[in-house]
């Protein structure tokens, strides 16, 4: 008996050195648990189950041969479902596109598979990635694996859900304004967000494309560099990318953080934050201390205009992607679209319209520009951020489906990342009293992965807070 | 903020039934009322950013012609289609 909801990406693959599992015993374990929980949970649209096994064998005869060249061998993977993949449904969680099977891989999937990695289905997100909270969804919400009632995040909530769940060793997201690091931070597991340029965004159905980064949900910071190694560097068919890769994002992850010099944005921590984020938050910032970091206090004073200019340029961009969606090449007609694509849509095609457009887009843009500037001067004077990711702890469904300002502003802490292209790791920070996970995130300079992995492990191995998993 | 929901709608290209129209129209002037707080930001002589990490002139790297998907499998998708092409609908009439 496999407990398979405590392994992570490290541990599957030793066991498969010492012969102590197969790659079908793990696929299994985790299709098991899935037909078992994810009816409530809902964090699957599809799952590939003769397809998953199939690979998982092919996997078992490298491990018979002990060919371990492979670095993701035998690895199962949920893909959120704006990935597209060949022969496999891809909906977007959309029912614009609900019968639509991938003709291609997109970049990240190809690497993920030649790696090594059985896709063992696609995940539940809200619709076009547009949303905190996965309520968004026309394939009904994601619940919070740690509590029914509650959220887990959004917009890759089935990604999130799948892993805190054990479903899956690890899984896949996309990031434009919160949505990797909010789920991350609700369901206490490790989110990256990479440098917008890092990951390749060619066959990921597009968002906002100035904002899309291509990111990942694991259970430890370790994982999340092995995944990142896979990922990461251009591919010939994303001409934003560019070539800044790391060799190995796990190398030196073991430094830790002494003489490091941490960052604390004030206008993050001052006000609005819920009590329970804002002790969980200090604490937080008395074990970096204890670890040898140097803290200091700074300043992003552009901060609290962020969420303005993200709901101008965010929704401009959605108009001009999601106009492709006309039922002639792809899906059904446009109006199958929901409520939340149909208002970042007008919103969109509204701020882009003659007579608007210097209002409203050249002004979020030239906001854009000094939000920037305040993190290129704070990374002058620090190493990196550590910031709450959420204002909130997570909440229960339906309480801001009515109010869609309310929603956007769930995602205060996040967008500054995604306006400014910076990466963001989310992690496992503790828990509210009623026992729902807070994350706390670490933010870079552009192409600074590897030092925000060697905080976050540093963080991780102190905390262990990644051992703890919900009872389903 | 009152948006003309109608016009926009049409520039959309999206389809709206009436009581979506007067919902979207309120919900969508709480949000524009939102915006307007970057109006505060005093932004003479900033230069727009939309590309984050600085790339200019970015082309492709050759011409070469690379295998691509077959005829049937871009169709594949398209509930539109009439003997291997989209169809679209018309937009010269015939007199």
């Amino acid at each position: 008996m496999i407990n398979i909801e405590d392994l992570t990406i490290e541990k599957i693959s030793e066991g498969f050195r010492k012969k102590d599992f197969s790659a079908t015993d793990i696929t299994k374990a985790y299709l098991e648990r899935v037909k078992k929980y994810d009816k409530e949970i809902n964090s699957f649209i599809t799952v590939c189950d003769d397809l998953a096994l199939k690979e998982a064998e092919k996997r078992d005869k490298l491990i018979s041969q002990n060919d371990f060249s492979l670095p993701l061998l035998g690895i199962p993977v949920g893909l959120k479902d704006l990935y597209l993949t060949k022969g496999i449904k891809t909906t977007a969680a959309s029912k614009v596109l609900d019968n639509h099977i991938g003709q291609y891989d997109a970049t990240a999937v190809e690497r993920l598979k030649n790696a090594g990695a059985i896709i063992l289905g696609k995940t539940n997100c809200d619709a076009w990635a547009h949303g905190s909270s996965g309520e968004n969804s026309d394939f009904g919400p994601t619940r919070n694996p740690w509590n029914k009632e509650y959220i887990p995040g959004g917009s890759s909530s089935g990604s999130a859900a799948c892993v805190t769940s054990g479903f899956a060793a690890f899984s896949t997201g996309t990031d434009t304004g919160s949505s990797i690091l909010l789920p991350a931070s609700f369901t206490n597991i490790v989110g990256l967000k990479p440098t917008y340029g890092l990951v390749s965004r060619y066959g990921i159905i597009a968002m906002a494309s100035s904002l899309d980064s291509i990111g990942h949900f694991t259970k430890t910071v370790k994982d999340s560099a092995l995944i990142l190694n896979i990922t990461a560097g251009i591919d010939g068919h994303d001409a934003t990318l560019v070539e800044k890769r790391e060799k190995d994002y796990s190398q030196g992850i073991e430094k830790g953080v002494k003489g490091l010099k941490i960052g604390i944005p004030k206008e993050y921590v001052e006000k609005g934050l819920d009590p329970q984020i804002h002790r969980t938050f200090k604490q937080s910032v008395e074990i970096f201390k204890k670890l040898g970091a140097q803290i200091k206090e700074v300043s992003l004073p552009h901060t609290e205009y962020a969420i303005a200019a993200y709901y101008i340029i965010q929704p401009s961009e959605v108009s001009s992607n999601l106009a492709r969606y006309d039922g002639v090449r792809y899906g059904n007609p446009r109006d199958y679209f929901g409520d939340e694509a149909k208002r970042r849509i007008l919103i969109g095609t509204f701020t882009l319209s003659a007579g608007y457009y210097d209002a409203y887009y050249k002004k979020a843009m030239q906001v854009r520009t000094l939000i920037k500037e305040d993190f290129e001067k704070v990374f002058e004077s620090v190493n990196v951020l550590l910031t709450p990711v959420s204002p909130t702890p997570p909440w229960k469904l339906g309480e801001k489906v009515n109010d869609p300002l309310k929603m956007y502003l769930s995602d205060i802490l996040t967008v500054s990342t995604n306006l400014s292209g910076i990466p963001g790791l989310a992690m496992p920070a503790g828990f509210t009293s009623n026992n729902l996970p807070i994350g706390i995130q670490l933010l870079g300079p552009h192409f600074s992965e590897k030092i925000l992995f060697r905080a976050g492990f540093a963080f991780e191995q102190e905390t262990k807070l990644f051992e703890k998993t919900p009872k389903l | 903020m009152k948006i003309d929901i109608r016009h926009t709608a049409k520039l959309a290209n999206l389809p709206l039934k009436k009581e979506e129209e007067e919902k979207f129209t309120d919900q969508l002037s709480t949000i524009l009322d939102y915006i307007k707080k970057l109006e505060e930001v005093d932004t003479k002589n900033v230069e727009p950013t939309s590309q984050v990490t600085g790339l200019v002139n970015i082309t492709r790297n050759d011409d070469e012609t690379l295998p691509s998907l077959s005829q049937d499998e871009a169709l594949s998708n398209s509930k539109s289609h009439h003997n291997g092409l989209f169809k679209v609908k018309a937009i010269l009439e015939n007199d």
